[in-house]
């Protein structure tokens, strides 16, 4: 009654084509960003800004990365993990070969690189495609891990294959990365990078070129026939993609770590992002994020809940156990909505629409 | 089996190359120790460590032919046999009745996985029944470990497993490694004889040709897929112990599966001799590779030199070596 679109006139096409068209979801949007952006860094204690929404919002944007190229341009990807670690070891190269450059420049250089070897590694998806693709894409993972570890170039010659990040800043004086980097101004900092690298997402996958990929998806064929270059679109996909992969990676080694090793990215990594984008919903930016929520705050409420109940159990029993009802709440989650947490966000909405009287 | 033209030509060709790189490697660099009977040690070697891949690869396959689901899980199932065999035999059971408990605990598994989870996800996208084995594979990670313990065991099956000298004591061979390749062998024709000559094998190749068809000619497919899984497990068994007696049984036998993809792709994911000779040359390959190339690129390439590998023959063969032909309709 409340919410619907009905009586919503619009007189421009500005209008008709926002992103929100209906004022509820516009209100909602902006006390989510209120919330995010004001309330979080007030309240939240460092804990929950360092050890959750951290990670949370960088995995959120490597899972839109993902997403652009698996939910939205149909091509499964194993290496997600192997780009975070080319976007973490070029914003180190960068950043510690030119020590003056701005992080926000280091960012989007890494990104570019990244995307130049997305690019690379894209090429075979020309002409393989489904699982196969899937399994060509563990090489460019393997590789690519195997590349950080094996050549000191990439880490200045570190003896223990570690990188760190040195301490950079924004505004000219607001730390945000090193040792004397609030946690607050990490946490915006990396905010405001996600939200506006999703906002271009958002547009992006709603332009012409995120029409051309959802027909790549849909059949690769049919789309070439009605003059859609294949081999532009796809390596455009995997450009985008690793692009934001990169980011992502960069972002967790200087931010949320602060040091890190190419370990961290393995293949385990890769499928952490596959569950947050197939959780979450395939070909939805919005379900990246829940996604993430979800594949984030399971593990954490798996470990509390024994000591919650007050039992006591053997760490190493803990973690078995702990795999377990991951993995069995994954396949409940799959057989319950396969389409994911954003599926039952749109149905929600769809039943927010009719209610009080539906029909 | 008919080979097409292409795929002779193919595997000859990458024959030649794993035979004229490694001496041209020998030949341009002093690092590298390059003689025909060490050369055929190694390969021979690659050989044999291919059929343990084989066997891993083999799981998958099966599963795929039959329902089209990529089992992520294989290697899951492959670790969750080999504790329970270790387990089982640990609590004082004999040898061949631990198996035989080991191999009616698999069947289980299959019965509970059909009925639990895929039943419920029939007609889902593949990308879905996928992730749903990833989540089983999880699972089973954990409920073996939760129920067996995680350290490492030893299973010892009396297998020799030391080196033995073949042709004029020129050529070092690992018994136990020749062992693993003669009950590789004999698995793989008995598979072989089970598809082609039993009612079951008839029916489970009716149902990997075509879904429909085959339920409108009566053939249940709620059980099919049991029993596919079902010998899928068999195979794990099978792959657990000799993996398992060659390296301990741990948690580092579920990442062999990781091992298996490549060799999965090479061969093509519905064909079980595919799966054979992309274990042959993927063993070798990556063998060889260690040993006459790596020195030069810096070493520890077996991580990912298999899945490079496997990439250059898809860029032949896009659905592997012995993979159906895709044929695409608009």
């Amino acid at each position: 009654m409340i919410y619907r679109e009905a009586g919503e006139f619009k007189s421009t096409y500005q209008a008709d084509q926002a992103i929100l068209t209906i004022p509820q979801d516009r209100w909602f949007m902006a006390a989510l960003l209120a919330i995010a952006f004001v309330v979080i860094p007030m309240s939240a204690s460092e804990y929950w800004l360092g050890a959750i929404m951290l990670p949370f919002l960088v995995l959120s944007l490597a899972a839109i990365g993902l997403n652009i190229l698996t939910g939205y341009a149909g091509q499964l990807s194993l290496g997600t993990g192997g780009f975070m670690a080319t976007g973490a070891f070029a914003a180190y190269k960068l950043s510690t070969t030119f020590p003056d450059l701005n992080i926000l420049l280091v960012l989007l250089f890494s990104g570019l690189i990244t995307a130049a070897v997305g690019i690379l590694f894209g090429i075979p998806s020309l002409r393989i495609k489904g699982f196969y693709l899937a399994v060509a894409t563990l090489a460019s993972q393997f590789f690519l891990i195997w590349m950080f570890n094996k050549f000191g170039w990439f880490t200045n010659y570190s003896a223990s294959g570690v990188i760190s990040a040195p301490p950079m800043t924004v505004f000219g004086d607001i730390y945000v990365t090193g040792t004397e980097a609030s946690i607050e101004a990490k946490y915006l900092f990396t905010l405001s990078v996600v939200v506006l690298l999703a906002l271009i997402a958002k547009n992006l996958v709603r332009s012409n070129i995120g029409r051309e990929w959802r027909a790549i998806r849909d059949m690769d064929i049919a789309a070439e026939i009605i003059g859609i270059p294949m081999l532009a679109t796809k390596l455009k996909a995997f450009a985008v993609s690793s692009f934001y992969c990169g980011i992502a990676g960069a972002l967790w080694a200087f931010i949320y770590t602060g040091s890190v090793e190419p370990l961290a990215f393995d293949v385990n990594r890769s499928f952490q992002v596959l569950f947050m984008i197939i959780i979450g919903g395939l070909g939805s930016i919005m379900g990246s994020f829940l996604g993430a929520a979800f594949i984030i705050l399971l593990p954490i409420l798996l470990n509390n809940v024994p000591t919650m109940l007050g039992l006591s159990i053997p760490v190493d029993l803990i973690s078995h156990i702990e795999f377990m009802v991951f993995g069995a709440l994954i396949i409940f989650f799959l057989i319950v909505e396969p389409h994911g947490l954003a599926r039952l966000w749109q149905i929600t909405k769809e039943k927010l629409r009719l209610w009080p009287f539906p029909y | 089996m008919k080979i097409e033209r292409d795929v002779l030509f193919i595997i000859m060709v990458s024959l030649l190359l794993m035979v004229i790189i490694p001496w041209t490697a020998g030949q341009l660099s002093e690092e590298i120790f390059f003689e025909w009977p060490f050369f055929f040690e190694v390969a021979i070697g690659g050989l044999l460590s291919g059929v343990m891949y084989s066997l891993v690869a083999l799981g998958f396959v099966l599963i795929f032919k039959a329902s089209g689901v990529f089992n992520f899980a294989q290697g899951a199932m492959v670790l969750f046999a080999a504790l329970t065999l270790v387990g089982i035999h640990d609590m004082g059971v004999p040898m061949w009745l631990a198996i035989i408990l080991a191999l009616f605990i698999m069947v289980l598994l299959a019965i509970a996985i059909e009925k639990l989870v895929l039943r419920h996800l029939v007609n889902q996208e593949q990308i879905i029944l996928f992730m749903a084995t990833i989540g089983i594979a999880y699972f089973l990670d954990g409920f073996g470990q939760t129920i067996w313990g995680s350290e490492v065991k030893i299973l010892d099956l009396g297998i020799p497993n030391e080196p033995g000298f073949y042709f004029d004591g020129k050529i070092l061979i690992n018994d136990f490694d020749l062992v693993a390749a003669l009950i590789a062998s004999v698995l793989v024709i008995a598979l072989a004889l089970f598809f082609q000559y039993t009612r079951i094998g008839r029916a489970l190749r009716a149902v990997a040709d075509d879904h429909q068809a085959a339920l409108s000619v009566g053939i249940p497919l709620q059980h099919i897929w049991t029993i596919v899984w079902a010998v899928a497990g068999m195979v794990g068994l099978v792959a657990g112990i000799m993996w398992g007696s060659k390296l301990g049984v741990q948690f580092s036998l579920a990442l062999i599966a990781l091992k298996a993809l490549p060799v999965l792709i090479l061969g093509g994911f519905t064909s079980v001799p595919g799966a054979i000779i992309g274990g042959l040359l993927i063993g070798a390959g990556e063998k060889l590779a260690e040993v006459f190339l790596a020195p030069m690129i810096g070493g520890g390439i077996e991580d990912w030199f298999a899945y490079m590998l496997a990439l250059a023959f898809l860029a032949f063969r896009p659905q592997g070596l012995f993979g159906e032909k895709i044929i695409e309709r608009v």
